[in-house]
């Protein structure tokens, strides 16, 4: 069982039935093409280069514009309008990646070390920041270890919950959206409705609560009332998502 | 509590910006002439890229980005330039790698998506031989050519408030006098030039797009110049049988040049796939500056043109071979990433 199996499987149990999500390539892809596959069939695939409702055969998308994205879909639009959906409320989910993250689900995909002068340049927002701030949930899913999960963003680029209650909703964001789960190779986190600081919902068999956990964050995370473990991919997951990334692409090798 | 809700960015990180109304009065000088604007490559490079200018490409990602034209610019040496990464990945990497880029306005750059990290993008910039002079977001770069397009200062809008983000872009967080709440407010861009490849046009510069038009029937009316390249010229009359059909109207053009196979190795939706033979060559190449300086004396400069350059990477039945996979005859070959730097 290999990190991307547990947290592909993972990211799919969390997509509803007739909701939509906007999507990136790689991991967040690969789970909601899973979901619509096994669990989530009327699951609608939104990308940011305007294609609608896709439903990709030969290999998945590796780019969010190709024409594979709206190839056998419902609509062929613009980044206008697939933006404008999302700031208008039709977007249910957002599945985002990241360098970082803090506490409060707050992102950065920008740099690592000072903004002038970066040790590591990160692809930047990209549409990264449009979707944590517009859909109603987001889905981050990351690998994680002490430098990724830190109380001390090198750059915040997108939105999570800010500084914490209250705090999206005073600087203008769509009331009633913000992190909704973060999946890692270790589990599945959510937010605290109290504090909107990370919380542990589930792990992974094997990975020792909370040791492990702890061990592969920068800031403390309290384990939740609800926790339970996450059962590792079912037969049919790990078929279906080999099928739909034979080569590894995003699975790996 | 210090309240930063207002913060916003500063004038420091606003690019690409104009007044309306100097705008206005250059559109008033553009010519609505239905004049031929069909030119060659090298020509309508020289008379539109000027060095030092502010420049957007079409298409996005490695998706009808005008790459003949970026191999053009790279020929003729044409430098100083800021780019807009609006989504942008190849294109503005190979102008990047070539040492023709200086500022980077940037939302999304600096990897190529599944295929990984741009290793030349990244060298260009932790070395300091490029700086990013602001950040924004990909609906940031839409809504500020809109806002252009509209003949408006600036474009209301959601997005990243709070975030560092929106603290290194230009926009301004003022509070909305409808529902006084804080709103940002993303200042018009109008790049100096903007390049889209498209599929058909005819000679007056009437465009037409098949599959997702992007970002493009914005930044077309939003650019002070602007050049297309067509992979086909297709007679008025076809133009006028469907102008629903029109994205990008004659009078907005400035130069057209046609140029079939224009966004190779990229993909040209209902047309061809990417190349990913090609894809494996630049992705190894790019790990190094001298992996760079080769593919680009190999693939841009001693072909001498675009046509050149299609014989290098295979000709006919490389192209062949791209159109039989976009049209669903073949199967898509195994997806090019970025290996690891030796």
């Amino acid at each position: 069982m290999t990190a991307a199996e547990r947290m592909i499987a993972a990211s799919a149990r969390l997509l509803e039935d007739n909701t939509t999500v906007f999507v990136g390539t790689g991991m967040p892809l690969l789970a909601s093409v899973l979901a619509q596959r096994l669990s989530a069939p009327g699951l609608l695939l939104i990308y940011e280069g305007g294609g609608v409702g896709g439903r990709p055969q030969g290999r998945l998308p590796i780019q969010v514009c190709e024409s594979l994205t709206y190839r056998d879909g419902v609509y062929a639009g613009s980044m206008d309008y697939v933006m404008a959906l999302g700031q208008a409320g039709m977007v249910d989910y957002g599945f985002l990646g990241a360098a970082q993250i803090d506490p409060y689900g707050n992102l950065n995909t920008t740099v690592i070390g000072p903004w002038e002068s970066p040790t590591v340049r990160l692809p930047g927002s990209g549409g990264g920041a449009d979707v944590a701030s517009f859909a109603w949930r987001t889905i981050i899913v990351m690998a994680q270890d002490r430098r990724k999960f830190t109380p001390r963003l090198d750059f915040m680029t997108s939105p999570g919950y800010l500084t914490g209650p209250g705090a999206r909703e005073a600087h203008g964001l769509p009331a009633g959206t913000g992190p909704y789960r973060v999946v890692t190779q270790l589990g599945v986190y959510g937010f605290d409705p109290g504090t909107l600081r990370m919380e542990l919902l589930s792990a992974f068999e094997g990975v020792r609560v909370p040791e492990d956990i702890q061990a592969a964050s920068g800031f403390e995370i309290p384990i939740s009332r609800q926790f339970r473990r996450e059962g590792d991919p079912t037969a049919e997951e790990l078929a279906a998502m080999h099928a739909l990334d034979p080569a590894g692409v995003v699975l790996g090798g | 509590m210090e309240d930063t809700r207002f913060a916003g960015g500063d004038d420091r990180f606003r690019f690409g910006f104009e007044d309306p109304d100097a705008m206005r009065a250059l559109r008033r000088k553009k010519s609505r002439a239905r004049v031929e604007k069909l030119t060659s490559l090298a020509e309508a490079i020289r008379q539109g890229v000027k060095p030092g200018s502010y420049m957007a490409l079409g298409g996005l990602g490695e998706i009808r980005t005008p790459m003949a034209a970026v191999y053009e610019i790279i020929r003729q040496g044409i430098g100083d330039l800021t780019i807009a990464t609006k989504g942008s990945q190849h294109d503005w990497y190979l102008l990047l790698a070539a040492g023709l880029v200086t500022r980077i306005d940037a939302s999304y750059g600096f990897a190529d998506e599944i295929r990984g990290l741009s290793a030349p993008a990244r060298r260009a910039v932790e070395s300091g031989r490029a700086r990013v002079i602001a950040e924004t977001t990909n609906a940031g770069f839409q809504w500020r050519f809109k806002a252009a397009a509209m003949g408006l200062p600036f474009f209301p809008a959601r997005t990243a408030l709070g975030t560092d983000t929106l603290h290194h872009s230009g926009s301004k967080v003022i509070e909305d006098p409808f529902t006084h709440r804080p709103i940002e407010l993303l200042p018009a861009c109008y790049p100096d030039v903007a390049i889209i490849h498209v599929h058909r046009a005819d000679r007056f510069g009437n465009c037409q797009i098949d599959g997702n038009v992007m970002e493009d029937m914005e930044l077309s009316h939003a650019a002070k110049h602007l050049i297309v390249t067509c992979e086909r010229l297709i007679p008025e009359s076809e133009i006028r049988r469907n102008p629903e059909r029109t994205v990008i109207p004659f009078f907005m053009v400035d130069a057209l040049v046609e140029v079939p196979y224009g966004a190779h190795p990229g993909n040209m939706p209902c047309l061809y796939s990417f190349d990913e033979d090609q894809w494996r060559i630049w992705l190894d190449a790019s790990l190094t500056d001298e992996g760079v300086a080769g593919y680009l004396a190999n693939y841009v400069h001693e072909p001498g043109n675009f046509d050149g350059y299609l014989e290098r990477v295979g000709g006919l039945a490389r192209l062949r071979a791209l159109e039989r996979i976009e049209a669903g005859l073949d199967p898509y070959p195994p997806v090019a990433t970025r290996r690891a730097a030796p």
